[in-house]
């Protein structure tokens, strides 16, 4: 593994509302994500885990701090190269799957590529491969709605892999499987993190998974605590 | 995205929600189709009135009146009546038009001011002809009948115009005389003799001779009688005045004068205002067709309001349609915004919508209206506009379509920018937490 940075929090600090309601959702985070890390941020549900990877992901600004993406300052970035970096770097796996449900499986895995702007035709063959590694090549004509849990877990997937990202992130991807289903999601997340190197940001409550990563980031009340590493 | 996926993005979106869609489209339909129906209307009504304008004469004519400065008669109107003017003649009108509306009479004189003026190259009285009946073959028949003025350009179903130069008694008669003057067709009296009835002013009754060159198609305005050449014109005059003093024979309201053919408008304005200035009013035959374009121009605005108050509250339609759409795919907006899709892009996603509504409404709107416009210039031309042959009562230019379907589409567009401004500000976040 290389000692290269991709995504770093300094003094990152979250805090919803004003005045006598104001609620910080982290609390001065610091750490430094490397490439082709499998990083675990583990914490109890409200503990501010979903928020640090919108912050870390580029989809939320923080109140204070600032986050750095390869090296350069996000804040400095406009609203424009944001979405580029999106777009083009990360993949994003939800809890909630977030697929058209009348839409076919293909058609919602190629849905970055068409933001992107890429022709019908290269998205589509782009869109096969990326079927294929998740192994639904023969759902790519089938409306998303019909597929079981899992399977549509694995077309998100494929979706977040669709621009060769360098960072997926996932926010408790197998939070809506059962443990079965859920560990073969798990599997390929790591397969991709292991095989093409890809920089894994996970997040999760379920200890076991996240004893599989590389190293585990807790959160409690939006503070980081004794971070674990192997 | 690009162009082309967003609008198969807006489409489907669109078509997901089939019922409200529809709906929607079907309230810009009504606007739509109600605008094209009026204006078709129109554009009918004037273009067929264009037709039968040239019709009534020359284009460089001009119909010379003494400039009335109060409208009516002594005693009426809010000025009360005009000083006396032993060198004005007035004749208080009691037939038709406004009742007590004064005219005033012209003589010789006035004439002789007319030619005066440089441009005008000829000017003779009109005098009313009243003659007291025709007859053809058999029985005898009112006839209403004007002098042919400047040269023709009048719709002939059959033969040939009259001919001014000629010193033969000539006249042309519209299609419905055809048959009271016993004949069976219209080719059939073209050559024929007629024979007009006169009374004098004496009482005494005498006869003309006159021959029919052309039969006229039936004119909705001006037309609806026969046009006489200068030669039996005057011989109708002569003979009907017998017995009257000069100084009514004489007289008249109305003096036709013309001018080259090939002046400029510019001219044209600077005669009438020397007329203006020599206490005339002259008005060209184009002017009396702006008068009357005038009012059928407010008539066609006031119908085309309801048209425009049906796409006024038909996009409202739009709004409440596209708000609700936004509201429900909160998460599909938040999705491709997380996934780098720029603010930009989505507002024009949703404004597309907007506008497809529009087109696809205008769309069926004007083909709907075309398609009633096509049903009832048939049906007309055989039932109630079998007389007016040549009008299509509804007629729709490609100009007046485009101008309906774009205009639709800009209110569309424009109904849509709040929806779609919504939707270009909706957070990710808040689209893709989860309860
Ligand atoms: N928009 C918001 N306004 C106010 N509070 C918020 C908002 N978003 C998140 N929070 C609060 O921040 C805390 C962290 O939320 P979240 O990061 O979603 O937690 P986790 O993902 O660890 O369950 C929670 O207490 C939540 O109520
Ligand atoms: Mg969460």
């Amino acid at each position: 593994m290389n000692d290269q940075s991709v995504i770093e929090s300094r003094q990152v600090t979250k805090k919803y509302g004003k005045g006598e309601s104001e609620f910080t959702a982290l609390d001065n985070i610091n750490l430094v994500i490397k490439k082709g890390e499998s990083v675990a941020i583990v914490g109890k549900s409200g503990s501010g885990k979903s928020t640090l990877m919108h912050v870390l992901a580029l989809l939320d600004q923080p109140t204070q701090g600032s986050v750095i993406i390869e090296g350069a300052n996000a804040s400095s970035f406009n609203s424009r190269s944001l979405d580029v970096m999106r777009n083009k770097k990360f993949g994003f796996v939800f809890q909630q799957f977030f697929l058209n449900g009348n839409d076919t499986v293909l058609n919602n895995v190629i849905l970055p590529l068409k933001i992107a702007g890429i022709s019908r035709k290269k998205r589509n063959i782009l869109g096969m491969q990326s079927l294929e590694q998740v192994e639904l090549t023969n759902k790519a004509k089938s409306k998303a709605v019909e597929l079981s849990g899992g399977q549509k877990q694995r077309v998100c997937i494929a979706r977040a892999l669709i621009n060769q990202p360098s960072i997926i992130f996932a926010d408790e991807p197998t939070g809506n499987l059962d443990s079965q289903t859920g560990k073969a999601v798990e599997d390929l997340l790591f397969r991709l993190n292991k095989e093409q190197g890809i920089t894994l940001i996970l997040v999760t409550h379920d200890i076991e998974i996240a004893n599989r990563c590389d190293r585990e980031i807790h959160i409690v009340d939006g503070k980081l605590t004794n971070e674990s590493s192997k | 995205m690009n162009f082309t996926d967003l609008i198969s993005t807006a489409s489907s979106s669109l078509f997901k929600s089939k019922v409200r869609t529809l709906l929607t489209i079907i309230a810009i339909f009504i606007g739509a189709m109600t605008i094209t129906l009026t204006n078709g209307i129109g554009t009918g009504i004037k273009s067929y009135l264009n037709k039968q304008i040239g019709d009534l004469g020359a284009t460089n004519v001009l119909q010379i009146q003494l400039t009335n400065t109060t409208k009516y008669g002594p005693g009426s109107g809010n000025t009360g009546p005009a000083p006396y003017n032993p060198k004005q003649q007035v004749a208080i009108s009691a037939g038709n038009g406004p009742r007590g509306k004064k005219q005033l009479l012209m003589n010789n004189t006035d004439i002789q001011t007319i030619k005066s003026i440089p441009n005008i190259t000829s000017a003779i009285p009109v005098h009313p002809l009243s003659p007291a009946y025709m007859m053809g073959r058999s029985g005898k028949y009112q006839l209403s009948i004007q002098e042919q003025y400047g040269s023709t350009t009048a719709a002939l179903l059959a033969g040939l115009g009259v001919n001014n130069q000629s010193n033969q008694n000539q006249m042309i008669i519209p299609a419905t005389y055809v048959s009271a003057l016993g004949y069976s067709n219209n080719q059939s009296i073209l050559g024929q003799q007629i024979t007009i009835g006169i009374n004098n002013a004496l009482g005494k009754q005498s006869t003309i001779k006159a021959t029919v060159t052309g039969v006229e198609q039936n004119a909705l305005i001006g037309g609806l009688g026969a046009f006489a050449n200068s030669a039996l014109a005057n011989q109708i005059y002569q003979v009907q005045s017998v017995g009257l003093p000069p100084a009514i024979s004489d007289s008249f309201t109305t003096v036709e004068a013309t001018f080259p053919a090939n002046l400029t408008n510019t001219q044209i304005n600077q005669l009438t205002t020397e007329l203006k200035n020599k206490g005339f009013t002259g008005q060209t035959i184009k002017d009396q067709e702006n008068t009357i374009f005038t009012a059928l121009n407010v008539i066609i605005i006031v119908l085309d309001m309801f048209g425009v108050i049906a796409l006024l509250a038909a996009s409202f339609g739009i709004i409440n349609t596209l708000l609700m759409s936004v509201q429900e795919r909160t998460k599909e907006i938040g999705l491709m915004k997380a996934l780098g899709m720029s603010p930009r892009k989505i507002f024009t996603l949703f404004s597309i919508e907007a506008v497809m509504i529009g087109f696809w409404g205008s769309i069926l709107g004007v083909a709907f209206a075309a398609l009633i416009g096509k049903v009832v210039n048939t049906i007309g031309s055989h039932g109630f506009l079998k007389d007016f042959k040549g009008l299509s009562l509804l007629t729709f230019p490609l100009s007046t379509i485009l101008a309906v379907v774009i205009g639709i589409m800009l209110i569309a567009f424009l109904a849509g920018t709040l929806p779609a401004i919504r939707a270009s500000k909706k957070d990710p976040i808040e689209a893709l937490r989860y309860e």
